[in-house]
């Protein structure tokens, strides 16, 4: 079972809601879509599931042209970022609607109900009405039903929003196991990249409708195409720093300067933009060749065990992602150290020209 | 199970809300107390009143009613309602109102859920203002359409029937179903729709089965201003019967016999009319705030 979408438009009122996306899902993959609010991932899962047809391009599942297939005969699955149960159904029943549909055997649902009951931890609540339940167990009921049935593709749309983070990360950590064990495709959005990170699998990068970058989720963060992907998919998002390199020396924004190094001699003098992870810089020096800058405080920002501390000088701003818990005064001055060997480097058109030489690998 | 200490923040609110009013009322002074209960009172006689006298007239005599002014039946009678449970005149009367009643319920009923659901859910050209042209329909008054559909059902040979008053009162009563049931489905999220035809759904067993259990109270309403503007429509429904189909309103207008007016029997008739309403709104009592916002909270 394997998903391709050929060159998918979608026009909606002449506004364009998704243009030239072309991906293809391989058999028991789990697959992320990262990207902004309004970027287009529900649509896109809209038109996988086929509630919506494509303006332009084709869907195959299976090799089999589905595009003008109505939902009902697609055997998908979704989970809504809202908890859509029947109401008037008791939480067996819910679970239990698509195989009752599906014609399967009254022992065989009630076998599957329960065995996806236990995976979700609802097997007490099974008698009860989905609006008897707290968020976190309705969610859990809309999983049930979405996996109870053995679809080839199960959509989830953002289905972890409306919870509390705790429960996210629990659930999180179910998600992968239970899809560990199955062989379908999966497809997950998300408008956070640490869920993504966290998820593993591939990840699609979407924004404003296209389709940025797909591939296994480590290479997509090690190693974007361009610098929206490389914002995107990066929490507090990558530093962006314009910078010009001569034949020997680098200048960032006139502020900090390092020569040249190994890594960075393929690229022709010019001017460039420079990515820096906001978790690379850091408080004292790494090594000899770390860049330091001295910045002002703007907000030093406490996040449970770590510190965004949010920096500017006369020219840019950065954030810089801190281990420990750090104290600063509002524009206090701050030497920050940049570690050169881990700079990505962008040309005037956004695309990567250069990647740090410890992730180029493979 | 009162004294329980309550164990839900909702309920916790509620006791203290409760024990606050209590305070206050005991408080507040007598006079105060007594100018409102006054007030009460007096609110309550004065829309009960019509409704007493209506009683009270209907466990009279004739010759008590005519006689002088009594403030309850002194010659205490059943007659007037015996009369009317055993004459066909005036009990047909009742069953001719309650049929067409019925068959424009559910005629209005069963048009109106689709047409709602069309307009809760797909957006097609110009479907605004049609949407507020049914509404149009309830603004003209039935006078208007009064000689067309005379015309029109003499011809067809609807004269005189009970589909005849139940279409005629399709006019208004099913652009208010459709406003009412338009806005509890709107309460319902299109997600579980979707969810529905995912699941393999076909949609008129999604209609039956999933849709129509979620917005009951929903058409409860609905039924209830159905039953409530038919039942008390005189106009339409007097000039297209004769006899077959004679509603109990038109019944009314014509007792007067050869000893003059029937009073009691009038007053006993009006007394029945009221009661299938009350029967109705019991109901639906919990939902009918609802429905006159026309589903719309």
């Amino acid at each position: 079972m394997s998903l391709i979408l050929d060159n998918i438009d979608y026009i909606v009122g002449g506004a364009s809601h998704m243009s030239g996306v072309s991906l293809e899902l391989e058999p028991g993959s789990f697959n992320v879509l990262l990207g902004r609010t309004l970027a287009g991932k529900t649509t896109l899962m809209r038109l996988i599931a086929g509630l919506d047809v494509p303006t332009r391009g084709r869907i195959w599942m299976d090799g089999k042209e589905v595009t003008g297939r109505s939902v009902r005969r697609r055997n998908v699955s979704m989970v809504y970022q809202q908890f859509i149960n029947y109401p008037g159904l008791t939480v067996y029943d819910n679970i239990a609607s698509p195989l009752k549909l599906a014609k399967v055997a009254r022992p065989e649902i009630d076998r599957r109900v329960r065995g996806v009951a236990e995976m979700l931890h609802i097997e007490h609540l099974l008698d009860r009405l989905p609006l008897e339940l707290s968020g976190g167990q309705q969610q859990r009921t809309a999983m049930g039903r979405a996996l109870a049935k053995d679809a080839d593709v199960i959509l989830f749309d953002e289905p972890l929003v409306n919870l509390d983070y705790k429960l996210r990360e629990e659930f999180r950590e179910e998600l992968r196991s239970v899809f560990s064990e199955r062989n379908c495709i999966a497809v997950y959005a998300t408008t956070e990249p640490t869920e993504a990170l966290a998820l593993g699998g591939n990840t699609a990068v979407i924004h404003e409708g296209r389709l940025l970058q797909y591939g296994r989720t480590e290479e997509v963060y090690h190693r974007p195409h361009d610098i929206l992907t490389a914002e995107l998919f990066s929490e507090p998002p990558i530093n962006i720093v314009s910078g010009d390199v001569s034949s020997d020396a680098v200048s960032l924004d006139n502020t900090g300067f390092f020569p040249v190094g190994d890594d960075l001699r393929g690229l022709a003098p010019g001017t460039y933009r420079f990515g820096v992870r906001a978790s690379h810089i850091s408080l004292v020096p790494q090594s000899k060749s770390d860049v330091e800058l001295t910045m002002t405080v703007d907000l030093a920002e406490i996040s449970g065990s770590e510190t965004f501390l949010h920096v500017h000088n006369e020219l840019f701003h950065m954030t810089a992602h801190l281990k420990g818990i750090h104290d600063f005064g509002v524009d206090v001055p701050v030497t920050l150290y940049i570690p050169t060997h881990k700079v990505y480097v962008f040309d005037r058109e956004g695309r990567v020209v250069h990647i740090p030489a410890h992730l180029r690998g493979s | 199970m009162s004294d329980a200490l309550p164990t839900t923040p909702e309920a916790v609110r509620q006791r203290a809300a409760a024990t606050s009013n209590r305070k206050r009322r005991r408080n507040r002074s007598a006079p105060r107390q007594w100018r409102r209960r006054g007030l009460m009172a007096a609110y309550i006689v004065f829309v009960l009143l019509p409704i007493y006298w209506l009683l009270n007239m209907s466990f009279q005599s004739n010759t008590e009613i005519l006689g002088g002014l009594t403030l309850w039946p002194e010659d205490f009678t059943l007659e007037h309602y015996s009369k009317i449970f055993t004459q066909s005149s005036w009990y047909m009367g009742y069953v001719n109102s309650i049929t067409y009643v019925l068959i424009n319920m559910l005629l209005s009923i069963v048009v109106a859920l689709p047409a709602a659901y069309a307009f809760s859910r797909y957006k097609f050209i110009g479907d605004k203002h049609l949407f507020f042209w049914l509404l149009t329909n309830l603004m003209a008054p039935p006078a208007v359409f009064l000689l067309p559909y005379f015309q029109l059902y003499y011809t067809v040979g609807l004269f005189d029937t009970h589909v005849a008053v139940a279409l005629a009162h399709c006019l208004f009563n099913i652009p208010l179903a459709v406003w009412i049931l338009e806005g509890f489905m709107s309460g319902v999220p299109k997600e579980i729709d979707e969810t529905a035809f995912i699941d393999g759904y076909r949609f008129p067993a999604f209609f039956v089965k999933i849709f129509i259990p979620m917005i009951s109270s929903g058409i409860g309403v609905t039924l209830f201003f159905l039953f409530m503007f038919s039942w008390v429509e005189l106009l339409l429904a007097s000039t297209l019967t004769a006899t077959n189909a004679q509603p109990i309103a038109s019944v009314m207008t014509q007792t007067k016999g050869a000893s003059g007016i029937d009073w009691g029997a009038l007053a006993a008739a009006g007394a029945l009319t009221i009661l299938p309403g009350i029967v109705v709104v019991y109901f639906v009592r919990n939902h009918i705030a609802k429905g006159f916002a026309l589903g719309r909270t």
